[in-house]
C-alpha cells in the first residue's frame, strides 16, 4: 500500500531530480534548500547516506540551482529537515530498493540475501557483488517516487543521530573560494551601487559623464534614483563609486518619525486587527478585553522591542551575466526560485530565461540584502552584455538598506484565581510586517532597485499574514492550557522603516512578552515562576524540557557561583528561565540563564546558559546543538545590545560601532541538552531559542535586582531608569 | 540638498592622491617573495584577494571593526582592509592559506574541524589567524585570554563557544607535542 508522499517529493516526484550517481563512485544529492551556515547540507546528506548505506564522504550536495534542483521555494521557518529531509529519506529509500532489484537480477541472487556496504552490493553466499555505479552505468532512474517503499525504521539507524564532521567546513578552514565574493569567472568585471542617503531621498544629479571618464569604468547606470557603476577592476569600481558619492546631489522629501516615538506610532496608528485563534488569524471583529469577576490577581504589562538588524558579517553580493537576452545569476538568496520570478517581473523577462545558482555568503538567518543585491547585479549586468559582473555591497549598504526585524509592542493582561490558575488571558501584538520578501505579484515589488527606478514599481501594501503562526502572530498563542484567551494581531501597514523576516519572525517578541509576563504573574501572586508554568502545562514533553533545564542550571549555578560570588561585592546575581514550543508545533525549548548585574555600571554580564530541547528525532545532534546555541547567542545579542538607530533623515546605524553586537568576551558558557526521541518526527528547531532567550534574560535580571525590564535592548540606561521608576 | 554619507566603503579612494602612479612593491606572502606593481594606496585585502588569488581574508566592514580580514604582518595582527600597499613594502605576511605545511593542516585547522567550530564560516579565517598568533605568544591561554584575544573578531552565527573550545583543543595538542 502506498503512503502519502512528503510534500516536497509530491511536487518533485522524479528520482533524477534528487539523486545522480556520478562517475567517481560518488552521489550528487540535489535539494532546493540552501546552506545558510545552519549545516543543512550535512543533515540532508546524512539522511541520504543512511537510507542508501553510503559513507557520508561519497555524497556531494548541490543546492538551490533553479535548472537542476527540486523547487522547494524558500529556506525559511525551520522547515528544511522536516520538508526536504523527509523527501530525501523517501526518495533515497526508493532508489535503494530499485538498485537492490537490479542487483538481484544481475547477481542472480534473492533480494533478501543482498548486503549493501558503502554502495557495494554483495551476495554473501556466492560472493558475487556489484556497485550502485555499475548498476546505474551513467543511466538515469526515469522513475517517479511511489510511496510504496518504507524508509528504514529509526531504531536501525547507524549514521543518523550520531556526531559527524560537517561536510562543508574543510573548504572554509583552508581558505578555499566558497563564498559569493570569492567567485571568479573569465572576463569578470566589478560592480558597485550608490544608494540614496536615506529612504526619503531622491537623486537630483550625478555627473555621470565625469564618472564614465574615470579609468576602467565600463558603465554608469542611472535609472531614477538607482545608481550603479561597473569597472574592469575592483579598485577602479571603488574609486568610481566613491566619486559618484561625492558628486551626487539628493533631495529629501519628508521626515522619518522620531525613534523614541516608534512604539507610540505602532499602537496609535491605523491597523488591520485580527483575532488569532489556535495560532491562526481569523477575519472576525476584535472582541473586548477578557476579564473575570472576582479575580485574585489582575495584571497588565506592555513590552517592546526595537528594529533589529540581520547583520551578516559579509555584506550582500551577487554575480550576474547577461548574454543573448538571458541572465545567469549567482546569489545567496534564501529562495533562488522565488527571487528568479521576482527579478523576472522587474526586468520584464520570462522566469525561465533567468538561471539562478545558490552560492553561500555569511550567515544571518532571515531576509537580508541578498535578494536586493541579486537584482542590482542583474541590472548592472544588462549594461555590460557578455561580462559577468561581481556586485558587492559595502558594510554601509547592508546596514542602512537591509530590511530589519520590525519594532513591536506587546500588550498583555491576565487574571488569576485564588489558586494561582490563569482565568483570563489577553495578548495584543502591534507591528509592521514581518514578510517583506520579494515575491512576484501584480505591478508591485519588494526590491529597493524597483522602488528607485525612473518608472518605479511601488512597495506592495502590507497584508496580514493569515497562515498558522505565520508572521507577527507567530507564538502569540501561549503553549499553556488557558481556559479563556483573547489574542489579537495589529498589523500597522504604514511602515516608515523597511522591515521583513528576521529569525523567528514574531516569535521573538511574543515569547519575550509571554514568558516575562508569566514570571510577573507568578511573582505578583507569590508563586514560584517555574511551578506556575508547570501548573499550566499539560504536554509531558514540554514539562520534561523545563525540568531538565532547571536541574542542569542548578548544578551549573552551584559550580559557577562558588567561584564567582566571593570575589565581587558589586555584583548582583540572578537566574531566569523561559520556555516555548516553536510555532506551538515544532521544537520544545527551555532556556535557563545565570547572569550578574554590576551594581555600579548597571551592565549585565551573562555567566552561563542551559538550553534543553526536544526536537523529536535528531538527525545531526552536533548541528542541532550548534543551531540552538547560535540562536541563543544571537538572541542574547539582540536583547542586551541591539537597536537600529535613526533620525528624521535616515538610518544612523551604519557600521558595527553604531550597531554593536555581542563580542567574544561577553559570551557565556552554554550547555545544550538534547532530549532525543528517535521514534518521533523531527521538529524544526533553527529558530526555536530566539524567543525564550530574551525572556530568560529579563527574568534573571529581575531575580538579580528586583527590576523588570520590558523594553529591549537591556542597556545600562534601561536598568538605571527602571531603578529610578521603582523608587 | 546635498547630504554626505558617513562611512564610505574606503575613505582612501576619495582622495586623488592615489589616482595614478604605480609603484613596485616587494613583500613575502606565506613564505614566497612577491613583487607587484600597484597603486600604493591599495589596501592589502584587495592585493591578496585580487592580485594573489588568496581569498581567505574577507571583506566585512572596511574599518577594522569585524576582523574578517585579519592576517599576520611581521608577527603582528593586521587588518588587511586598512593596511595599504605602501605600508607593507618589505613585510612578511601570513594568511590562512599559509598555515598548512606540505599539505598537512595546522593544529588549529584540525581542531576547528574536530569541533565543527563554525556555522557559516565567513569569520573563520580572521579568527584562526588571530588564534595562531595567540598560540605563538601564549601556549596555554585561559578561556578569558582567548575571549580577549578575539575581542576584535565578530561572529554573527553564535559559534563563539565552539571556536573557543577549538583553540583550547589546539593548545592542548601543542602541549602534548
Amino acid at each position: 500500500m502506498s503512503k502519502e508522499l512528503p510534500a516536497a517529493l509530491a511536487q518533485n516526484p522524479d528520482l533524477d531530480r534528487w539523486l545522480c550517481f556520478d562517475e567517481h563512485e560518488t552521489l550528487t544529492l540535489r535539494t532546493g534548500k540552501v546552506e545558510l551556515g545552519q549545516g543543512i547540507k550535512t543533515a540532508l546528506a546524512m539522511i541520504c547516506a543512511e537510507e542508501l548505506d553510503l559513507d557520508l564522504s561519497r555524497i556531494r550536495v548541490q543546492s538551490g540551482d533553479t535548472e537542476v534542483c527540486p523547487n522547494e521555494f524558500m529556506t525559511a521557518g525551520s522547515m528544511s529537515v522536516e520538508g526536504s529531509g523527509s523527501a530525501i529519506r523517501q526518495v533515497s529509500a526508493e532508489a535503494r530498493h530499485y538498485l537492490m532489484r537490479l542487483a538481484a537480477d544481475l547477481l542472480n541472487a534473492p533480494f533478501d540475501e543482498l548486503v549493501i556496504e558503502n554502495g557495494h552490493v554483495r551476495h554473501p553466499s556466492t560472493n558475487r557483488s556489484t556497485t550502485y555505479w555499475e548498476l546505474m552505468a551513467g543511466r538515469r532512474f526515469d522513475l517517479q517516487a511511489s510511496g510504496e517503499i518504507s524508509p528504514k525504521s529509526a531504531d536501525t539507524h547507524q549514521l543518523v543521530g550520531t556526531r559527524v564532521q560537517r561536510i562543508d567546513l574543510y573548504a572554509k578552514f583552508t581558505g578555499q573560494p566558497v563564498f559569493i565574493q570569492d567567485q571568479n569567472f573569465p572576463r569578470m568585471v566589478h560592480g558597485r551601487i550608490l544608494r540614496p542617503p536615506g529612504y526619503l531621498h531622491t537623486l537630483q544629479s550625478l555627473a555621470a559623464d565625469t564618472i564614465r571618464a574615470m579609468p576602467g569604468v565600463l558603465s554608469v547606470l542611472v535609472d531614477g534614483s538607482f545608481a550603479g557603476v561597473v569597472a574592469e577592476t575592483e579598485m577602479q569600481v571603488i574609486a568610481a563609486r566613491n566619486k559618484m558619492q561625492a558628486l551626487a546631489n539628493w533631495s529629501r522629501n519628508g521626515l522619518l518619525p522620531k525613534p523614541e516615538d516608534i512604539h507610540d506610532f505602532l499602537t496609535s496608528h491605523v491597523s488591520v486587527s485580527l483575532p488569532v485563534v489556535d495560532g491562526m488569524p481569523v477575519e472576525e471583529p476584535v472582541p473586548a478585553i477578557i476579564q473575570t469577576e472576582a479575580a485574585a490577581v489582575r495584571l497588565a504589562a506592555t513590552y517592546t522591542k526595537p528594529f533589529h538588524m540581520h547583520g551578516a558579517i559579509g555584506p550582500s553580493a551577487a554575480v550576474a551575466e547577461w548574454r543573448e537576452g538571458k541572465l545567469k545569476l549567482w546569489s545567496h538568496s534564501q529562495g533562488p526560485m522565488v527571487v528568479r520570478g521576482a527579478i523576472a517581473q522587474v526586468l520584464k523577462m520570462r522566469p525561465e530565461d533567468i538561471h539562478v545558482m545558490h552560492v553561500e555568503n555569511a550567515g544571518c538567518y532571515g531576509h537580508n540584502g541578498a535578494d536586493d543585491a541579486a537584482l542590482d547585479a542583474c541590472m548592472l549586468a544588462q549594461s555590460v552584455p557578455d561580462r559577468p559582473v561581481l556586485l558587492k555591497w559595502s558594510r554601509e549598504d547592508e546596514h542602512a538598506w537591509e530590511p530589519y526585524g520590525p519594532a513591536m509592542v506587546l500588550k498583555l493582561q491576565a487574571d488569576l484565581d485564588g489558586n494561582g490558575n490563569i482565568t483570563a488571558w489577553n495578548h495584543d501584538t502591534y507591528s509592521n510586517t514581518h514578510m517583506g520578501r520579494p515575491i512576484p505579484f501584480g505591478s508591485v515589488s519588494n526590491f529597493i532597485a524597483a522602488w528607485h527606478k525612473a518608472e518605479p514599481m511601488p512597495k506592495p501594501e502590507a497584508r496580514p499574514g493569515m497562515a498558522l503562526h505565520g508572521g507577527m502572530h507567530r507564538n502569540s498563542d501561549p503553549y499553556y492550557t488557558l481556559p479563556r484567551k483573547r489574542i489579537i494581531k495589529h498589523l500597522v501597514q504604514e511602515a516608515p522603516i523597511r522591515t521583513s523576516s528576521t529569525r523567528g519572525l514574531g516569535a521573538y517578541g511574543n515569547v519575550f512578552a509571554i514568558e516575562s509576563f508569566m514570571d510577573e504573574l507568578a511573582h505578583t501572586a507569590g508563586l514560584d515562576p517555574v511551578e506556575f508554568r508547570l501548573q499550566h502545562l499539560q504536554d509531558q514533553r514540554a514539562i520534561d524540557v523545563v525540568k531538565t533545564s532547571m536541574d542542569a542550571a542548578l548544578k551549573a549555578r552551584r559550580r559557577n557561583r562558588a567561584d564567582a560570588k566571593a570575589n565581587d561585592k558589586r555584583a548582583a546575581y540572578g537566574h531566569g528561565m523561559a520556555f516555548a514550543r516553536y510555532k506551538n508545533s515544532k521544537c520544545y525549548v527551555a532556556v535557563c540563564v545565570d547572569l550578574m548585574v554590576n551594581t555600579e555600571t548597571s551592565e549585565i554580564k551573562l555567566i552561563h546558559a542551559v538550553i534543553a530541547a526536544d526536537a523529536g528525532q535528531v538527525i545531526d545532534p552536533d548541528g542541532l546543538s550548534n543551531q540552538l546555541e547560535g540562536g541563543f547567542i544571537q538572541s542574547a545579542s539582540w536583547t542586551l545590545k541591539e537597536q537600529v538607530n535613526f533620525d528624521e533623515n535616515g538610518i544612523t546605524s551604519r557600521d558595527w560601532e553604531t550597531y554593536p553586537i555581542l563580542t567574544f568576551p561577553e559570551i557565556p558558557t552554554v550547555d545544550v541538552i538534547l532530549l532525543d526521541h528517535p521514534e518521533e518526527p523531527s521538529l524544526g528547531s533553527g529558530e526555536a531559542t530566539q524567543g525564550p532567550t530574551s525572556a530568560a534574560i529579563a527574568n534573571a535580571v529581575f531575580d538579580a535586582t528586583g527590576l523588570r525590564l520590558r523594553d529591549i535592548p537591556f542597556t545600562p540606561d534601561k536598568l538605571v531608569s527602571a531603578a529610578l521608576k521603582s523608587r | 540638498m546635498a547630504i554626505k554619507l558617513i562611512f564610505p566603503e574606503h575613505q582612501f579612494a576619495m582622495t586623488d592622491a592615489h589616482a595614478g602612479g604605480l609603484k613596485e612593491l616587494k613583500f613575502v606572502v606565506n613564505g614566497k617573495s612577491r613583487a607587484i606593481r600597484i597603486d600604493p594606496g591599495t589596501p592589502l585585502l584587495y592585493i591578496l584577494r585580487n592580485e594573489l588569488g588568496l581569498c581567505s581574508p574577507r571583506y566585512g566592514c572596511g574599518s577594522e571593526q569585524c576582523g574578517a580580514c585579519k592576517v599576520i604582518v611581521d608577527g603582528k595582527m593586521g587588518f588587511a582592509c586598512t593596511l595599504t600597499a605602501e605600508e607593507l613594502d618589505g613585510c612578511d605576511i601570513r594568511t590562512l592559506e599559509g598555515l598548512a605545511v606540505d599539505g598537512s593542516l595546522h593544529v588549529l585547522q584540525q581542531a576547528f574541524l574536530a569541533e565543527n567550530a563554525a556555522q557559516c564560516g565567513y569569520c573563520a579565517s580572521g579568527i584562526i589567524m588571530t588564534a595562531a598568533l595567540l598560540l605563538e605568544e601564549n601556549q596555554a591561554p585561559s578561556r578569558s585570554e582567548i575571549q580577549q584575544a578575539l575581542v576584535g573578531n565578530l561572529c554573527r552565527c553564535g559559534a563563539h563557544n565552539r571556536i573557543i573550545q577549538a583553540i583550547q583543543r589546539a593548545a592542548q595538542e601543542l602541549s602534548i607535542e
